[in-house]
């Protein structure tokens, strides 16, 4: 027996591009000895829309709503730093009460992602009832959304140079109520996820990633966090109103005492986040300033002074997955010369690569969910060449990113 | 009339006919139940209680695919097999006031064998299928068979054991067991210390029912997000149906034994009723008893509970529940000893 299963052949297991445990494509292939796995490999592309192309032939004003559909769940945090780059470009002021409103909204986007997160993560453990009901918990954060701006999804608030609606007085008591809910439930969430007993043998010390590993492999959110790694850019590099706010970035030592960086701390994080969330909202709630919400009422002069701006800027926003980049370059015509999205999925996948390396085929769910992926995001780029679907290598790579930087150079 | 070497066919035809009808109708029934049972407690409408038929209905009228690596005439076999070997357990299980159809012809000991044979069937069709997530799930399938066999094996001979001590004849027929004639039960002869030791071998069966039904926590041959449906990956069409009807009637064979085993009692015992009355008014009380049967093993664990990881299986079911059965099985050699039952 001890012989048969030395000799064992390894054989593949192919997850994806269309498995139960993936919600959005992508192919995992899985070299299997037994049930562990010895080698992972992962092709993402198969979820690329080209809305960098169109949005190239469209106006800021115009792609600043296209940023929102890049992804259902973190729509606002792609619109945010899409914003946040251009108006750094065409040098527009952004009103104080508008970064107050973005950060309000950013916030509940966090809490309904971290939620449906955590529905995903019970679901990939076959724990449907928590599934359900942290789902239905999600439902409150969905209709204060839709109650503020208008939307259950694609919110539409965000605005180069603020936002379109302004969050008034006479709201402040539904939002008050949702905040109070959330308090409420905060603890028994806490208590269901994570002192249940199928979930601490599921979780802990699976899909271990060391504090070290995290920083090599440049992991970013709250899956950096719940490796110790002590990275928030709300934190870091201050943004809308989360300067003027009292907070720290969320660690797993902070609730456990110690960090493991397994999926049970990744849970952590992104629960105690929602706490989080929670206080950032009373925070802006009190510190609203009065006044304007957005720079220009009239948008054809947004559009006018999007048009006369030159020059390249960076937008990074803490999206609710982790650091959400999005790179705009302007050359004196209506559409940008450039826009590059790198959302944090894709700095957190080769992640996966670590983790699963040597867990067992039940834990490939919940360790690929862990890092909570988000293929619509992620994917920007999709090879075509003799209509066939193809593989660019490095060297490709390389030859490419050279005759694009001579293009830049001789265009400026 | 006729009787071929000591069966008489046209009963014994008969039986299983009207006990294959109830199974199937049952387990069908049962399971709309506990999937509305189920959603309820997870705070969803859940679907009507007819669903169960309409997803057999829809199978059935469907296309079966077999898949090109698949072989054949094992692929199609298992699902054969393994709904018509459920329906066999049921012929040696007493229903409310029925002896069972094929009683005097196997006992205990065959049941437990022949609860395995739809599991091994499942096996079998998962390997013939030729898809690595259904190999994947055959090979967990046989891990989780194996862990929950001594468990299973102790709850039993524990009873059949005490029976014995107790000077009961023939203790292994399940229609001795489940008192149908008599109305002695294990209850019955053991002392305080025996209906501890049953009480933890209830709780042990309790928890083989899930492991025996694949249900979760238990799933994990079938575990759809690890596996997509494992064991049943490349079913479709008439033989899904087949393997779906087969799961119904196992989870009332299983509920059937643990209410023959376990809970036993007739209304019929305690209430003076005519004879065909009786028969109806046990007939429905046992009805009740599968279905909290059902209801404590199968939903409300899987409701309450995440999948195991199949290294979990095995290390609960042979470590704690093994242990539990054990110190069961301890407290009712030490009441039979305290009882000083018949044949000690």
């Amino acid at each position: 027996m001890s012989e048969d299963s030395k000799n064992k052949a390894t054989f593949n297991v192919p997850i994806g591009p269309v498995h139960p445990a993936l919600k959005e494509p992508i192919l995992f292939t899985f070299k299997m000895d037994g049930e562990m796995v010895e080698e992972v490999d992962f092709a993402p592309g198969k979820c690329h829309r080209g809305i960098e192309w169109m949005g190239m032939r469209r106006n800021p004003v115009q792609i600043v709503h296209l940023t929102d559909r890049i992804c259902g769940i973190c729509g606002v945090s792609h619109s945010l730093a899409f914003a946040k780059a251009v108006e750094q470009i065409a040098e527009i002021e952004v009103p104080e009460r508008a970064h107050y409103v973005r950060a309000i909204i950013a916030e509940y986007e966090r809490i309904q992602s971290h939620l449906l997160w955590a529905g995903v993560a019970a679901h990939e453990l076959g724990f449907d009832t928590l599934f359900f009901l942290a789902w239905r918990v999600r439902e409150e954060s969905m209709d204060v959304i839709e109650y503020l701006t208008g939307n259950r999804v694609n919110y539409g608030i965000i605005q180069v140079g603020g936002v379109r609606r302004d969050f008034t007085e006479d709201q402040f008591p539904r939002i008050e109520a949702s905040l109070q809910y959330y308090e409420d439930i905060a603890g028994k969430l806490l208590n269901l996820f994570l002192e249940d007993k199928t979930i601490q043998i599921r979780c802990k010390n699976c899909g271990v990633m060391s504090k070290r590993e995290a920083l090599e492999l440049c992991t970013v959110g709250p899956t950096a966090r719940a490796s110790g790694v002590a990275m928030d850019v709300r934190y870091d590099s201050p943004y809308a109103a989360y300067g003027d706010l009292d907070f720290a970035p969320v660690l797993p030592h902070q609730y456990l005492g110690l960090t493991n960086g397994d999926v049970y701390d990744r849970i952590v994080v992104r629960l105690l986040e929602v706490v989080q969330s929670i206080d950032l909202i009373r925070q802006c709630l009190a510190n609203m300033p009065p006044g304007e919400v957005l720079w220009e009422k009239k948008y054809p002069k947004i559009l006018a002074a999007c048009k006369k701006a030159t020059g390249e800027a960076v937008g990074r926003v803490e999206a609710p997955r982790g650091e959400c980049l999005h790179y705009v370059r302007m050359d004196g015509n209506p559409n940008p010369q450039t826009w590059k999205v790198k959302a944090s999925t894709y700095s957190n996948q080769m992640s996966w690569l670590k983790m699963l390396k040597g867990e067992q085929i039940a834990d490939i769910p919940i360790v690929v969910a862990s890092i909570d992926p988000c293929m619509s995001c992620t994917d920007r780029v999709a090879v075509v060449r003799h209509g066939r679907t193809d593989i660019l290598t490095k060297a490709d790579l390389h030859r490419l990113s050279v005759e694009k930087t001579r293009r830049l150079a001789q265009w400026s | 009339m006729v009787v071929i070497l000591g069966i008489d066919p046209v009963s014994v035809i008969g039986g299983t006919v009207a006990v294959a009808l109830f199974g199937i109708l049952a387990g069908l029934v049962f399971m709309g139940v506990e999937r509305k049972f189920a959603a309820h407690m997870q705070a969803r409408i859940g679907p009507p209680i007819r669903q169960p038929f309409r997803d057999v209905a829809k199978l059935l009228s469907k296309d079966s695919i077999v898949p090109e690596n698949a072989i054949p005439l094992l692929f199609n076999m298992a699902p054969v097999l393994a709904l018509a070997s459920s329906i066999v357990i049921l012929l040696y299980i007493p229903l409310g006031g029925f002896l069972p159809v094929l009683a005097g012809y196997g006992d205990l000991i065959l049941v437990m064998y022949l609860l395995t044979v739809p599991a091994l069937a499942l096996v079998a069709g998962g390997f013939a299928s030729g898809s690595p997530y259904a190999t994947v799930g055959s090979q967990r399938e046989m891990v989780t068979m194996m862990s929950y066999e001594l468990p299973l094996a102790i709850a039993v001979i524990a009873i059949a054991w005490r029976l014995a001590a107790a000077g009961i004849a023939d203790p292994f027929s399940l229609a001795t067991i489940a008192g149908t004639a008599t109305g002695i039960t294990v209850w019955s002869v053991a002392g305080p210390l025996g209906i501890i030791g049953f009480l933890l071998l209830l709780i042990v069966l309790a928890w083989v029912t899930p492991a025996e039904l694949s249900r979760v926590p238990c799933d994990t041959p079938e575990a759809e997000t690890e596996l997509c449906g494992g064991l049943l990956v490349e079913y479709s069409g008439r033989n899904l149906a087949l393997f779906y009807l087969a799961q119904g009637v196992k989870t009332v064979a299983m509920a059937a034994l643990a209410v023959a085993l376990f809970l036993p009692w007739n209304i019929s015992w305690y209430v003076a009723l005519s004879p065909n009355a009786a028969l109806v008014a046990d007939f429905a009380f046992f009805l009740l008893k599968l279905m909290a049967v059902i209801f404590f093993s199968v939903s409300v664990i899987r409701v309450g509970m995440a999948r195991f990881r199949i290294t979990h299986v095995v290390s609960i079911y042979w470590g704690y529940l093994g242990g539990l059965g054990l110190l069961g099985l301890l407290c009712v050699v030490l009441d039979a000893y305290i009882g000083g039952g018949g044949m000690l």
